[in-house]
Order: structure tokens, then sequence, then C-alpha cells
């Protein structure tokens, strides 16, 4: 029995497998030009691989790229050099119907959180829930629960304006962990909130990620990217310039 | 597509009905407008075709007999007019009874007759009804070559006026129909299009969430229907008042003009109307949709 599964855990099939599932994110030599009056290198000849599971950090000055690594990673952008795959499926070759498919299963966290000001909280979550054309009982169900879980449930029923911003955010991020999604996207999740508050939100990510929910952060927040000890992938004019777990700034 | 879905759009198309009350209502009223304009038309232009289909089958020759020919030579020269090919029949009708008709035709209550008892003007006449309208030209020619015949008229022209007349209507309601409808058309697109604007936010997130082009484009098309079916509606209660209202006061006061009011044709109008608004709705938002929503 024991030799059966150790031939089957080391046939080449198997590796090949896991390779597949245990990477969730692979970029190979990935360059994104953008074509104006003048050619703008964006992203220069980037290889990554982001394992499941992983908490990323990826910093770097204005204009090192990585608002575009995050444009690439959901889809809104294809590479004009290179592959990118996620959960082992190519994003240049998604064909123009499957990726609002492939977008359900990222959620994104943005900077200006992007809530819908005429709608109240729950509004906004199940907004999503409606998007992607889920039933109203089980709208009714998922949303508060999900707020329970940032901690916004008694909250339910203010508008945008009567939060603070971190608060929010955390509507944000309730929006986009409600579909539950194998990776979460932010960009600058806390560029716009005080130092108390920032920490709260990366507690906050920090949970959502040890259910093992693989998690892609660009940040400018020194502090908080010292303070995490997590990998940090530093970009410097588009191409990276440092990958180290448990890194600093 | 699943029930709720198709809720979410019905509520979100009515939302931002209600946010751009003002487009709206403009668009609805060029739909409703352009439609009365169409519905008008085509009222006119089957009632004119009914009328001319009536005077066909009505149509016949009158025959008016020179002053000379007594009365006992009148009534010899049936036979004649019964010969001729195509004459299906023969009625007499004398001076005195042209008289009475005259009068009751102008509800004159008896003074004409009266006033003219002793010098009646008119000729005695022979009435020839057709088999067939086509053969009425003819019948006339041959009639008119039978001695004691002063002179023939059966309407000549008549039909042909009405028909050509239907046809002008036709051709020019088609051109007036066409412009109006393309202003309707427009105005959705406009409408459709503020409406995509004033949701550009919303859109940009339903998209980076994976809502799918179809879910995201629905509830505008849905907008774009509600809005021309509306106009329809609005158009169609309309034209039935004013219509309803114009069979009235004909059957008052002209009542010899027939009118269409079998309930059917009419029905069958405003059904294709309403189609018709539904159509210009969803052209109109097509127009809007084509060109975004292509991240």
């Amino acid at each position: 029995m024991l030799v059966l599964y150790y031939i089957i855990s080391n046939t080449r099939y198997n590796q090949l497998y896991k390779d597949v599932v245990i990477k969730m994110i692979q970029m190979f030599n990935v360059s994104k030009t953008y074509e104006g009056d003048v050619l703008v290198k964006a992203l220069d000849d980037i290889s990554l691989h982001i394992k499941k599971g992983e908490f990323v950090f990826i910093v770097g000055p204005s204009g090192a790229g990585k608002s575009t690594l995050m444009r690439l990673m959901i889809r809104e952008e294809v590479p004009s050099k290179g592959q990118i795959m996620v959960e082992g499926r190519s994003l240049p070759r998604l064909r123009q119907r499957e990726i609002p498919h492939y977008r359900r299963k990222i959620g994104t966290v943005f900077q200006d959180f992007k809530l819908l000001m005429d709608r109240t909280i729950f509004e906004n979550v199940a907004f999503t829930l409606e998007a992607i054309e889920t039933s109203r009982s089980e709208i009714k169900a998922r949303v508060p629960s999900v707020l329970e879980l940032v901690g916004l449930k008694d909250k339910m029923s203010c508008y945008p304006h009567q939060l603070s911003g971190g608060q929010q955010q955390r509507v944000c991020i309730a929006r986009a962990i409600v579909n539950d999604p194998l990776l979460i996207i932010a960009d600058e999740p806390t560029g716009n909130l005080d130092p108390e508050t920032s920490r709260e939100i990366m507690n906050i990510l920090l949970a959502i990620n040890k259910r093992g929910t693989t998690i892609v952060t660009a940040t400018h927040d020194k502090e908080m990217v010292d303070l995490m000890k997590k990998r940090v992938i530093a970009l410097s004019s588009g191409r990276i310039v440092r990958d180290e777990e448990r890194g600093g700034y | 597509m699943n029930l709720s879905s198709i809720q979410y759009s019905l509520r979100d198309a009515l939302r931002s009905f209600r946010r751009n009350k003002f487009m709206s209502i403009a668009s609805m009223a060029t739909v409703a407008i352009s439609l009365l304009i169409l519905g008008s038309a085509w009222l006119l232009v089957l009632n004119a075709n009914f009328l001319a289909t009536k005077m066909e089958s009505e149509l016949e020759v009158n025959v008016y007999l020179l002053k000379e020919v007594t009365r006992e030579q009148a009534l010899n020269m049936k036979p004649e007019f019964e010969k001729i090919t195509g004459v299906a029949e023969v009625i007499f009708v004398s001076k005195e009874d042209g008289l009475k008709l005259l009068e009751d035709r102008m509800d004159g209550e008896g003074k004409i007759q009266e006033a003219m008892a002793d010098a009646n003007p008119l000729p005695d006449r022979y009435r020839l009804k057709a088999d067939n309208a086509d053969l009425v030209p003819q019948i006339a020619k041959d009639v008119e070559l039978i001695q004691g015949v002063e002179s023939v008229r059966y309407g000549q022209g008549m039909v042909e006026k009405l028909l050509s007349f239907t046809h002008w209507l036709r051709t020019a309601g088609l051109v007036v129909i066409f412009a109006v409808g393309l202003a309707a058309v427009f105005l959705i697109a406009t409408t459709i299009r503020l409406t995509v604007f004033s949701r550009r936010r919303e859109i940009g997130i339903m998209k980076l969430v994976g809502a799918t082009n179809g879910y995201i484009r629905r509830p505008f098309f849905l907008e774009g229907m509600l809005i021309g079916l509306t106009g329809a509606l609005i158009a169609v209660g309309c034209l039935h008042l004013f219509y309803s209202q114009l069979v009235k006061n004909i059957s008052l006061t002209v009542n010899f003009l027939p009118v269409l009011t079998d309930m059917n044709i009419l029905l069958n109008i405003y059904k294709n109307l309403l189609l018709m608004g539904t159509f210009l709705g969803a052209v109109g938002s097509a127009i809007s949709l084509r060109r975004f929503l292509k991240v």
C-alpha cells in the first residue's frame, strides 16, 4: 500500500498536476508597453510565481508598474509579450465571454473603495452577487454573514457617507470576499487611511488569507510592509528588483 | 438567467427611468407623437380605401334623358338599356322621384317640392348598375349613342382621384413617419446613453466582479423598450379616443360617409403600434449599447 502511494505521488503527471494547482499566479517574461505619442514600457520582462495561499506585497515608487501588474491579473489588459497563468489558465487566451467567469473567482479591493454612494452597505455588497445573478434568497443569507466577518453587521442599512474611511474599506473587502474568491487583488487598500485603521484593514486581510485565500496587495505603506513580514516583490521602472520571503519595504 | 436576475434588471430599468425622468418623458412623447401620426395616417388610408371599394361597388351610370322625351317614350327605352353588355340592373327615376330624393338629401322639409311643384327643372333619368366597375366607361359610351339621351354621368375620375389620394397619403405618411420615427429612435438612444453615463461607476464595478455583458446590457434594453411601449400606449390611447369621437361625429352629421368601425381591424392596428413602439425602443437602446462594454 505504501509502495503504491509512493509510486503514484512520484509520477510525472502528478508532479505536473501539483505544479499547476499549487501555483496561483505564474508570469513568464511579461512585458507591457503602452503605445501613445511615445512608447511607455510599463512592465519589462517580469517573471514571478505566486503560490496558493500566499500573501504578497508588491511595492515600488509611483510609475514602477504596480497598477499595470494588477490590471493584467484581473484581465483588464493583456501583456504585450509573455504569458500569465492564473490557476493554470492562460489569461491572454481567455475568450471575451469567459472573462466575466474568470473575474468571479477573484475579489478586488481599491484605494478609493468604489462604493455606490446612493446604496446602503447591504445593497453595495448585494450588488456584486446580483451582478453575477445570484438568487435573492442566497443574497439575503450571504451578505449579513460576510458583513459580520468584517465587523459591520450593525451598519447594514447605513449609507457609505455615514461610515469612516476604514469602515468603507471594510465594506469594499466584504464585497470582494462575498463570492468566496480564490484570489484577492488589492490596489493600495490602505492608501487613504491612517496607520491605526490601516493595521485594522491588514488584520482583516490577514484573517482572510488564513482561510486559504491568496492575497496580492500593491502598496506604498512602508510601515505596514515592515510590520507584516510577508513576501515582498519590489518593482522599479517595470522590473523586479527584489523578491524576498518575509521581506521589508 | 434566472427569475431573480430578471427582477434585478427590471428594477434597475425602472430606477434609471425615474432618475432620468425628463429625458425619458421627452423620448416617450416623441415615440407617442410619431406613432400617433403613423396611426392616424394608417386609419385615414384604410378609410379611404374602404370608401373607394364602397364607391366602386356602388358605381352606377346615370342617364339623363332629353326634356322632349315624353314619359311614355322614356318608359319604352328601358329594354334598350338592358340590352347593353355589362348592365346588371336598370332603374327608372322619374323627375318627381328625383325631386323627392333631392328634398331628402337637402333635408328641405318639403319646401323645395312646394316651391318647384309646377316647374320641376329635373329631367327623367335612368340608373344603370354595372356588373363590374371596369365596364362602366364602356357602358357610358354605348348609352350615349341611344336616341333621346341628353347626357351620361358616372362620376368620371372620382374613384381614380380617391385612389390616387390614398396613394399620395400613403407616401407622405411614410415619409413623415420615417422622419419622426428616426427622431424617436435617436432620442431614445440619447436617453439610454445618458443613463449609461450616469451609471458608469456601477457598470465599472459590475464588470470587475464578473457580470456578463448580457446582464449589464439588459436593464438598458428594458428601459428603452419601456420608453417605447409607454409612448405607444399613449399614442394608442389618444388615437382610440380621437377616432371614436370622429366616428361618432361623422355618424351624427355626414352619415352617408362610410367609416371603418370594425373593432378587429382597429385592434390589429393598435397591437402593431404597440409592437412598433417597443421595437423603436429596442433599436434606440441597441444604438447606444453597440459601442460600449468592450472591456
